[in-house]
């Protein structure tokens, strides 16, 4: 905090002062092109819905633990959180990046259409669940049923994924660097392609995260076999 | 929904602002619960003595029938010295455990309208409905010191609001319960208990797993061992928390929807639904916070005074 007062041109926003939605009419009411593209936020002391909904080019940085929803809805916006985040952060992203210093709970990056959210401790249960083209990457581990009916884009974990991984899977690729507890229905371990390696490759750098060998994450994806109704597969629905 | 939060003290350091810190953590689970409110606290100990937490449903109106007046004459009808503090409709009242059975048995004589709310020999166990903060002042929880506290906030989906369907729900000595989630085979599992001498005083599931617990605790099992068998007993959604007159267990579900926060330092493990709880405790911006694993038996014990 006192970094941040010394540079002049950052906004700074203290929860404990202002109430949450007259920040977020501050944030919205920015143009496209605003000059005022950095911000810190204060005091967030586990608040829901901190910096929802944000649709410039800012870069906002979140000091301390957050509630549900952080960063929903996030276009175009860098959002980062120096604390551990609640249920659902990102959660339907569509644009632009989150990151979270600490771990993330259950639906991390849950329903994202795009952007890159990364997580540097673990993520709960449910980590990209129903994903559609954002991609995450968590440095720690998931819980179970992460990537569940994941669509499309890239869900890579460099520890373990729990119970049940890319259940229903669509055509999102998932990557994981340790163990698997379980794969769900219809996921499986796959050859990695060169498109594959690309996408790690990329998502990994963006991620700042230097030093992982491609090759040491297996790939999982979607056997497709749950994608037309067959009777031979009834038993599997 | 429903909020929980829970605090267990490692240390005496903190144990005269147990009841204010409860108080505050409950507060701010407000939202996701304003239906009820109810806390179990677990305080002073007397050797000798057991204390009775009980509920007068007629206390709040003129025609309540007035603890002093209950307390003298089952005192005189068991022929002991009955102390009593009233907290609102609720009084705690001391009773030497020779007498304890006998007082029991009285009590619906001597004061048909007046329930046993709890029964323990440091638990003291207070609910209500309304808002908590209302609910709380009532009962000065603020005022209350102990070595941990449970409390819950209710947003009622299994059954009616009501005082007596709050949580937590206390099931054996010392033993009490809070739920976020919703049990769906505790019909069978009551039958099951009541066939082996458990009793029921609602059709609330949550006192199902109450007395789930109670039953394999009386039977010999430890709180880890009786929590590691509901997993596999019984079924629904669920986080609980847990008390006993040493103990705190928490324990989640495969699917573990309801959310838990958890926070340890050297003087406590804090319990809340959403980290938002834990905010004002001491020492929280050094504390270990962490989500509690699904399926996973988390429990503490401390040694006994």
């Amino acid at each position: 905090m006192s970094a941040a007062a010394m540079v002049p041109d950052r906004e700074i926003v203290d929860l404990a002062l202002t109430p949450l939605r007259e920040m977020h009419a501050r944030l919205h009411g920015l143009p496209q092109d605003t000059n005022r593209t950095a911000w810190q936020i204060l005091n967030p002391r586990g608040r829901h819905a901190v910096a929802v909904g944000l649709d410039a080019p800012l870069d906002v940085e979140v000091q301390g633990h957050v509630g549900y929803y952080a960063a929903g809805m996030n276009q175009l916006a860098r959002v980062t959180i120096h604390g551990n985040a609640g249920p659902g952060v990102a959660e339907n992203m569509m644009s632009g990046r989150v990151h979270v210093h600490g771990s993330a709970s259950m639906a991390a990056g849950a329903t994202g259409q795009g952007g890159l959210l990364v997580i540097d401790g673990d993520a709960g249960a449910r980590c990209g669940i129903s994903m559609k083209g954002i991609d995450i990457v968590v440095r720690g581990s998931v819980g179970h049923m992460s990537a569940f009916m994941a669509q499309s884009g890239s869900l890579v974990v460099c520890g373990d994924a729990g119970e049940a991984l890319g259940d229903s899977l669509y055509e999102a690729r998932l990557f994981v660097r340790g163990s698997v507890g379980s794969l769900g229905a219809d996921c499986e371990r796959q050859a990695m392609t060169p498109a594959d390696r690309a996408v790690l490759f990329d998502a990994l750098a963006r991620a700042g995260i230097d030093g992982l060998d491609p090759d040491g994450f297996t790939v999982y994806g979607s056997a497709r076999r749950l994608y037309h109704f067959h009777v031979d597969h009834a038993g599997s629905y | 929904m429903c909020g929980i939060v829970g605090l267990f003290l490692k240390t005496q350091a903190l144990e005269r602002d147990l009841g204010r810190l409860t108080s505050e953590m409950l507060e701010v689970m407000t939202a996701r619960g304003p239906d009820s409110a109810g806390f179990a606290v677990y305080g002073v100990t007397q050797p000798g003595r057991t204390k009775l937490t009980l509920r007068d449903a007629g206390a709040r109106d003129a025609g309540g029938v007035g603890f002093e007046r209950v307390a003298h004459d089952l005192g005189q009808a068991v022929g002991a010295d009955l102390a009593l503090t009233v907290h609102d409709d609720h009084a705690v009242m001391s009773v030497p455990d020779a007498r304890l059975g006998a007082v029991r048995a009285a009590l619906s004589s001597v004061a048909p309208g007046v329930s046993v709310v709890a029964c323990g020999t440091a638990m003291e166990l207070y609910k209500g409905t309304g808002l908590p903060a209302r609910v709380t002042g009532r009962f000065d929880l603020a005022g209350m010191s102990g070595t941990h506290a449970i409390g819950h906030t209710r947003m009622a989906t299994e059954s009616a609001v009501t005082t007596a369907g709050a949580h937590p729900f206390s099931t054996g000595v010392d033993q009490c319960l809070v739920h976020n989630g919703s049990l769906s085979n505790h019909n069978q599992i009551r039958r099951m208990l009541r066939r082996q001498g458990q009793e029921f005083e609602t059709e609330n599931d949550t006192e199902v797993a109450a007395g789930y617990l109670s039953w394999r605790m009386g039977q010999g099992a430890t709180l880890g061992d009786a929590l590691t068998a509901a997993l596999s007993d019984l079924d629904g959604f669920y986080t609980f928390v847990v008390g006993t007159a040493t103990g705190f267990g928490v324990l989640r579900d495969a699917v573990a929807c309801k959310p838990a926060v958890m926070a340890e330092t050297d003087d406590y493990v804090a319990f809340g639904s959403e980290y938002r709880a834990l905010v004002d405790l001491p020492g929280i911006e050094r504390a270990r916070v962490f989500e509690p694993e699904p399926q996973t038996v988390y429990h503490w014990e401390r040694a006994a005074a």
